[in-house]
């Protein structure tokens, strides 16, 4: 009796350590992934004080300035540029590829990649929604935080009526 | 008239889930054998009274009756027929009445398929699913009515999100929800298992065929929504660790733990509350991956039917089904007591790492979906977590798992020798070994490490039915005898583990995938990967409800032709909106994929992609959901269980 105790309790022992074990890496994996691979958001306005270093890759959203859309070439391989604005400050952008079906200028946009040393953001991603009233949420949040869009006044105002009006408020 | 007859039996249906939910757990509760035996008969009305409001809305998308707001929002006279019918899951009230309708299916093969059942377990299985599906139902009812009226009635409709007009929607929706809503069953079980205060063999033997069934759906429905955006999409991508793939990811990997704990209890009578747990998690894992996406508080590139008004009551229906389950197991666990003992090194402590391994990697990758939500609210932090972070974690843990299915099968009950396992196993680890070291010289580690973990797998997996047929150590005629008696499941579990290593390859042969994006003139060509791809003509081709822009590209190798691929644009007049068609050709072994940009003076931007054993991956989903089918066509299963006394004379024998 007391040795089936025993083997009882071994084995007991035996799945809590098997899942202490699983647990624990879990979470030690868990941890040190999220120090190094953590994507921060950043608004064309928050730009200057928060971007993260040459290198390291973060997302960077925001309306696609009516008007600055450029089509070119970049070492033989066929590139976009244009300008992220929340309407307090605009960030060139440049991205080699095929843009999604719905980017638009005027439309909100979420793109991920790094600001390298020209002060140019190199995008490797560009995320429109499947939807085109869609305004990313970030986004939305960047330009209520700008001041330049009160969500009780009802929808986002278009970009390109943004880069006019931007002034005149304060 | 028929969206009212809809809308009439829409209420119906709800009265009858009261019904269902009350009558018979109230009989079970009370002994009462009148009320027990009508549970069945509820849960089949149930099912007539939804399948005639689904009906109904199917009907009112054929017929164009835009006078119906769903309809009108979302459907067109030109749409043709197939996304008429398959629209009506492609937008929110129709994907939760479908979802609803799955789930008085469920009822409905419980108690068609369950006439073997004990009375009692029978009546508080159906009750269980009714009371699940009173909430949602009501939810269809009062705040997402698929039925509501628009007046006036527009001439025509504004078309659906052309993104959806593929025949990826007529599959991939409703299989993933089957295998969704299907974990409902084991989840009744498991909550009948929990009010009847006992879990034996039999419960694991009439538990496993539900899950399996469910778990095949929900396997081939992500392979097939995987599928969806790498051709459709026109990224080229498979699987982007966005919170709706995970969604789907979460239940799968939960229900794949309970899958084999659920053998354990079956075979010995072990693991019974942790067997009961996982049920109560997969399928909380799946109400709160569909709805938590459904309500828009997750956000994700690829959810269509999203609208987060209706939040409120989603996220109200969930606090009450997770909570009240796990209030009811924390109060009643403690009455199921296992008697089946084993030494860590076994098939059942294999399985038992299996489960571990299993949810610790759900544990990771819940926790990567849901941070960004909780950084926000908490801290105010903008953040996200792409596929760095789940590669990260998600892949160290996945290896333990790749080295166990192979060694699990070969371990024997109660007590094993892992020595003579892995001696038993020799040829696999040298083949595996070689054929890592193979790939590290054409390609980076992991990738490598990749390859060499599907052949340990493949090779583990075909391995067993050797070991079992006695191949070469007993005559050949002996081994094909054995071969023949050997029973369905050890198949199943055969092609299902292989059908993991194949897409395991598949996954690590995308890592070598070549891409090229240039800007051609028509009689240019591109070489990519030892073919030339050459861009013949560009020309306008119509549709029926969409014009479209077509570049015809020559693929040839060494001179000879090879392929003829037609990547298009397609331009939708009524959403105004354009989608990219991606053009594939697939030898089985490799992919070419071509997708056609934006043109610039005559010239038109191309991405190329050659994947090589890109197709692998959905081929091995389609070989481990054939697996769990052919398990579910396994004698012992279908046989019947045995009954009751039987099952406990058995174990205690």
């Amino acid at each position: 009796m007391i040795r089936k105790m025993g083997t009882r309790k071994k084995r007991r022992m035996a799945v809590l350590l098997a899942c202490g074990l699983g647990l624990g890496s879990a979470t030690v994996l868990t941890l040190s992934a999220f120090r190094d691979t953590l994507v921060f958001f950043v608004a064309p306005s928050d730009m200057a004080s928060k971007a993260p270093g040459p290198g390291r890759v973060f997302r960077l959203g925001g309306l696609v300035e009516s008007g600055s859309l450029r089509r070119g070439m970049e070492d033989s391989r066929p590139d976009a540029r244009f300008r992220i604005t929340d309407g307090a400050a605009t960030v060139e952008v440049t991205y080699v590829g095929i843009l999604p079906d719905l980017f638009r200028e005027g439309q909100g946009v979420v793109t991920l990649g790094t600001l390298e040393r020209d002060g140019v953001f190199h995008a490797r991603e560009v995320l429109a929604k499947h939807d085109e009233t869609y305004m990313p949420k970030d986004v939305a949040d960047a330009l209520r935080k700008s001041g330049r869009w009160n969500p009780a006044s009802g929808p986002p105002p278009q970009a390109a009526l943004w880069n006019t009006l931007g002034a005149a408020k304060p | 008239m028929s969206p009212e007859l809809g809308h009439f039996a829409l209420a119906l249906a709800v009265a009858f889930a009261f019904a269902q939910a009350i009558l018979p757990l109230w009989g079970a509760w009370r002994r009462d054998a009148r009320l027990m035996q009508a549970a069945p008969a509820i849960a089949i009305g149930q099912l007539v009274a939804l399948g005639t409001a689904y009906a109904a809305l199917v009907w009112a998308a054929v017929t164009d009756d835009f006078s119906v707001l769903n309809v009108a929002e979302n459907s067109h006279t030109l749409k043709p027929l197939i996304y008429k019918i398959s629209g009506s899951w492609g937008n929110h009230e129709g994907s939760i009445l479908l979802w609803c309708l799955i789930l008085a299916m469920c009822g409905g093969a419980v108690a068609v398929f369950g006439r073997a059942l004990p009375a009692s377990l029978r009546a508080r299985v159906i009750g269980v699913l009714g009371l699940s599906a009173c909430g949602f139902e009501l939810f269809a009812l009062l705040e997402s009515n698929p039925f509501a009226r628009l007046w006036p009635a527009p001439v025509d409709g504004r078309d659906m999100n052309p993104l959806l007009q593929d025949p990826g929607l007529a599959f991939h929706p409703p299989l993933l929800y089957v295998g969704y809503v299907g974990f409902a069953i084991p989840f009744a079980f498991a909550i009948a298992a929990l009010l009847e205060g006992r879990v034996d063999a039999a419960w694991g033997r009439w538990v496993r065929p539900w899950t399996l069934a469910a778990w095949c759906c929900l396997t081939g429905g992500i392979a097939l929504g995987s599928w969806w955006s790498y051709y459709e999409l026109g990224w080229g991508g498979f699987w982007f660790w966005d919170p709706v793939e995970n969604a789907s990811l979460l239940p799968w990997l939960t229900g794949t733990a309970l899958l084999h704990s659920a053998i354990v209890v079956e075979k010995r009578e072990a693991l019974k509350v942790w067997t009961i747990l996982l049920a109560i998690g997969t399928f909380s894992l799946s109400l709160s991956g569909t709805f938590l996406v459904r309500s828009g508080i997750l956000n994700s590139v690829h959810s269509f039917a999203s609208d987060p008004s209706r939040g409120v009551f989603i996220l109200g229906l969930l606090a009450l089904v997770i909570g009240g389950s796990l209030l009811l197991f924390a109060l009643r666990a403690s009455l199921l007591s296992s008697s089946g003992l084993f030494a860590p090194v076994s098939r059942e402590g294999a399985l038992v790492l299996n489960n571990i391994l299993l949810c610790s990697i759900a544990a990771v990758v819940m926790t990567g979906t849901i941070y960004p939500l909780f950084a926000d609210l908490l801290f105010g932090a903008k953040i996200s977590v792409g596929p760095p972070f789940f590669n990260a974690t998600v892949l160290p843990l996945a290896v333990p798992v790749f080295i166990a299915m192979s060694l699990g099968p070969a371990l024997s009950w109660k007590r094993a020798d892992l020595g003579a396992a892995v001696l038993r196993l020799w040829w696999v680890a040298v083949a595996a070994v070689a054929a890592g070291l193979f790939a590290l010289i054409g390609m980076q580690a992991l990738p490598a490490l990749a390859f060499g973990a599907a052949v340990w797998i493949i090779l583990g997996a075909i391995g067993e039915v050797v070991e079992r047929i006695r191949l070469f150590r007993v005559p050949v005629a002996a081994s094909a005898a054995r071969f023949a008696g050997l029973p369905r499941g050890s198949f199943g579990t055969t092609l299902a583990h292989a059908g993991m290593g194949v897409t395991i390859a598949g996954i690590a042969g995308m890592s070598l995938a070549q891409e090229s994006i240039t800007l051609t003139k028509p009689g240019e060509g591109v070489p990519l990967a030892g073919y030339v791809f050459t861009l013949v003509d560009l020309h306008d081709a119509p549709g029926p409800n969409y014009a479209s822009r077509v570049a015809d590209l020559r693929v040839t190798r060494d001179g000879a032709p090879v392929a003829l691929l037609s990547p298009s644009r397609r331009t939708f007049p009524v959403q105004k909106m354009t989608t990219t068609e991606a053009a594939i050709h697939t030898t089985g072994f490799s992919d070419l994929y071509a997708v056609l940009g934006d043109e610039r003076d005559g010239a038109a931007v191309l991405r190329l992609h050659y994947n090589p054993l890109a197709p692998w991956i959905w081929f091995g989903a389609l070989i481990m959901a054939a697996g769990g089918g052919i398990s579910l066509a396994d004698r012992r299963l279908r046989v019947g269980a045995p009954m009751r006394a039987r099952a406990s004379a058995a174990a205690k024998a």
